[in-house]
């Protein structure tokens, strides 16, 4: 593997991480919210979620490069807050990560959460856990499942990410430049021992990081039904 | 004594759940009805589950709610045994009887783990994860929980409704307990008439979303006006006695009631234990003048006529109300009736045969 190669690498697996950081944060509450309300935009916010799943990474791409760009809806505060662009920095690159890999952490803790259901709540809040308290005592534990698809395929998506990074990140090294990126880059200059090396990588990482998950998954020892 | 008072209304699609009543704080009161009856409805409505819209309740001194106030669950320190446990699937049955406790201030905590654990035999359960305990050890732990946090009403939904015959005789005990052990006043929701005449001394009777009857059991069993509720063994009484003495060579047991004795199937039971008996109004036989001086039936008691009504459960037959200590409900045909020239007031004597409830 040559010097260059450790950058991408390392830098893609700080934006996973990040990215599956934010998106637990912002997820959560999201999927709380999608799995209890009865409020009528429910369908809708839940399509809304699930769009990048659908959308080409460009389409999607396309769009977060003007909603990031100085005069974008989110760029253009941003810029005038710090003084610096979002559109290919490392922060724009988690900003967009974040929306594209969305409906992979939002989606498992959405259905972790109805399978909990309410019963178990009320019975905390019978024996005096507040909302909160029942949230972080009961319905995060039973949900543990649903947490752990959650971190495992949001990191997994980010890793893979191509499209929306190459629109919205450039290929900057060291800033933008993920593993996709070098990947694609070794193949345009016909280096493919170097790509054969990160390709075989990204796939038994994958692979390992999934077989983990089950594996923990099946003796998890909450089982809710 | 004090006493909840509750008012509810809320309107669903096609069903009007209108609901006022006062049951006193203590002993265990029965919320009948059939399911649909909204009976469940009135219990999560008084544990702060369910918000009625227009609603007013009233524990003792304390407004829990009116239009401009609605005191959180949390606050109102109830304890809620459901019909499925609920208990928490990711703590064994220690952490889960110990949950509640933690969430209530020290100076509250009237109930001690050792009684509960004592009291509902949970010894030997405390390790043991949820899913490996059955569904009456599960019920059990879920009542130790409720009871933990040292309620100030203990409300039951059908706890028993989930569970076999078997379990259930298993728990009934149990809960006949709770209420002699602990003076916490229950409100125990249930369907199964059996269970009620077993565990009840107060009754509010819901049919259709509103109060059909309320008053104490032997009340409200015994009143003419209440067809169809309560087929189709009609309760003619229900008996507070006490176990006088065994006749095992009979296989009897003969208990006191009023002063008066009475032979019932042998129990196993201490001498001097407290027994509920139980009387179908169809088994019940009425004598009028001198008390035959030999009969099969072994007990009679002397009772006064109070009122008589058409059956309204069938066309044949009269209903007759009595005074015997407490009310008794006779069923008789109109033949028997127009014959004995039965009235109130009038001195009779009531021949039948006791069931004891367990």
């Amino acid at each position: 593997m040559t010097e260059m190669d450790w950058g991408p690498l390392w830098l893609t697996m700080q934006l996973a991480a990040v990215t599956v950081g934010v998106l637990l944060v912002v997820g959560t509450p999201l999927a709380w919210w999608l799995a209890f309300t009865k409020s009528r935009f429910r369908t809708m916010v839940e399509a809304i979620v699930a769009l990048p799943i659908v959308l080409p990474p460009t389409v999607l791409g396309f769009y977060l490069l003007i909603a990031l760009g100085p005069l974008g809806p989110i760029g253009g505060p941003w810029m005038e807050l710090t003084g610096s662009p979002l559109s290919f920095t490392f922060t724009g690159l988690v900003i967009a990560s974040s929306f594209y890999s969305l409906p992979f952490v939002v989606q498992p803790l959405h259905g972790a959460f109805e399978a909990v259901g309410r019963k178990p709540l009320e019975a905390a809040w019978a024996l005096g856990a507040s909302k909160f308290d029942a949230f972080l005592s009961v319905a995060s534990p039973m949900a543990i499942r649903g947490y752990l698809s959650a971190i495992v395929l949001g990191f997994a998506h980010t890793l893979g990410e191509f499209g929306v990074v190459l629109m919205v990140g450039g290929n900057i090294p060291g800033v933008t430049k993920v593993l996709s990126i070098a990947i694609y880059d070794h193949v345009e200059v016909l280096e493919y021992s170097q790509a054969h090396f990160l390709s075989a990588f990204l796939l038994i990482f994958s692979f390992l990081i999934l077989t983990v998950v089950y594996t923990i998954n099946r003796r998890l020892p909450v089982h809710v039904s | 004594m004090n006493y909840l008072d509750a008012r509810f209304q809320i309107a669903y699609p096609g069903f009007q759940f209108d609901v006022e009543c006062t049951m006193p704080l203590e002993g265990t009161t029965a919320i009948f009805g059939t399911s649909g009856s909204g009976k469940t409805t009135l219990l999560r409505c008084i544990a702060g589950l369910l918000r009625a819209p227009s609603g007013c309740l009233k524990f003792g001194q304390d407004l829990w709610q009116d239009e401009h106030t609605f005191l959180p669950i949390q606050k109102r320190r109830v304890g809620v045994v459901f019909q499925d446990a609920r208990l928490f699937p990711h703590l064994n049955a220690k952490h889960n009887l110990e949950y509640g406790m933690k969430r209530i201030q020290v100076s509250d905590r009237h109930i001690h783990v050792d009684q509960v654990i004592e009291l509902l035999g949970l010894e030997k359960l405390l390790e043991r994860r949820v899913h490996h305990l059955s569904g009456g050890e599960q019920q059990r732990v879920a009542i130790g929980r409720a009871l933990l946090i040292s309620p100030q009403l203990l409300l039951m939904d059908e706890p028993l409704a989930s569970l076999d015959h078997q379990r259930k005789k298993e728990i009934l005990p149990f809960i006949q307990r709770l209420n002699q052990d602990l003076q916490i006043p229950v409100l125990y929701v249930s369907h199964d008439l059996n269970e009620i005449l077993q565990l009840a001394n107060h009754m509010v009777l819901i049919k259709e979303g509103k109060v059909a009857a309320t008053g104490s059991i032997q009340e409200v069993f015994s009143r003419l006006d209440l067809p169809g509720l309560v087929e189709p063994n009609i309760v003619g009484a229900i008996l507070e006695t006490r176990i006088a003495d065994h006749e095992p060579d009979f296989g009897l047991t003969r208990v006191e009631f009023e002063g008066q004795s009475l032979f019932i199937p042998k129990q196993e039971l201490a001498v001097g234990s407290p027994l509920r008996v139980h009387i179908h109004a169809r088994d019940v036989s009425l004598v009028v003048g001198a008390p035959a001086a030999s009969s099969s039936v072994l007990n009679s008691l002397e009772a006064t006529v109070v009122e008589i009504e058409e059956s309204p459960r069938d066309q044949y037959a009269m209903e007759v109300l009595l005074d015997v200590g407490c009310p008794l409900l006779a069923m008789i045909t109109r033949k028997s009736f127009h014959q004995l020239n039965l009235h109130p007031g009038q001195k009779v004597h009531a021949y039948f045969k006791a069931v004891a409830l367990s």
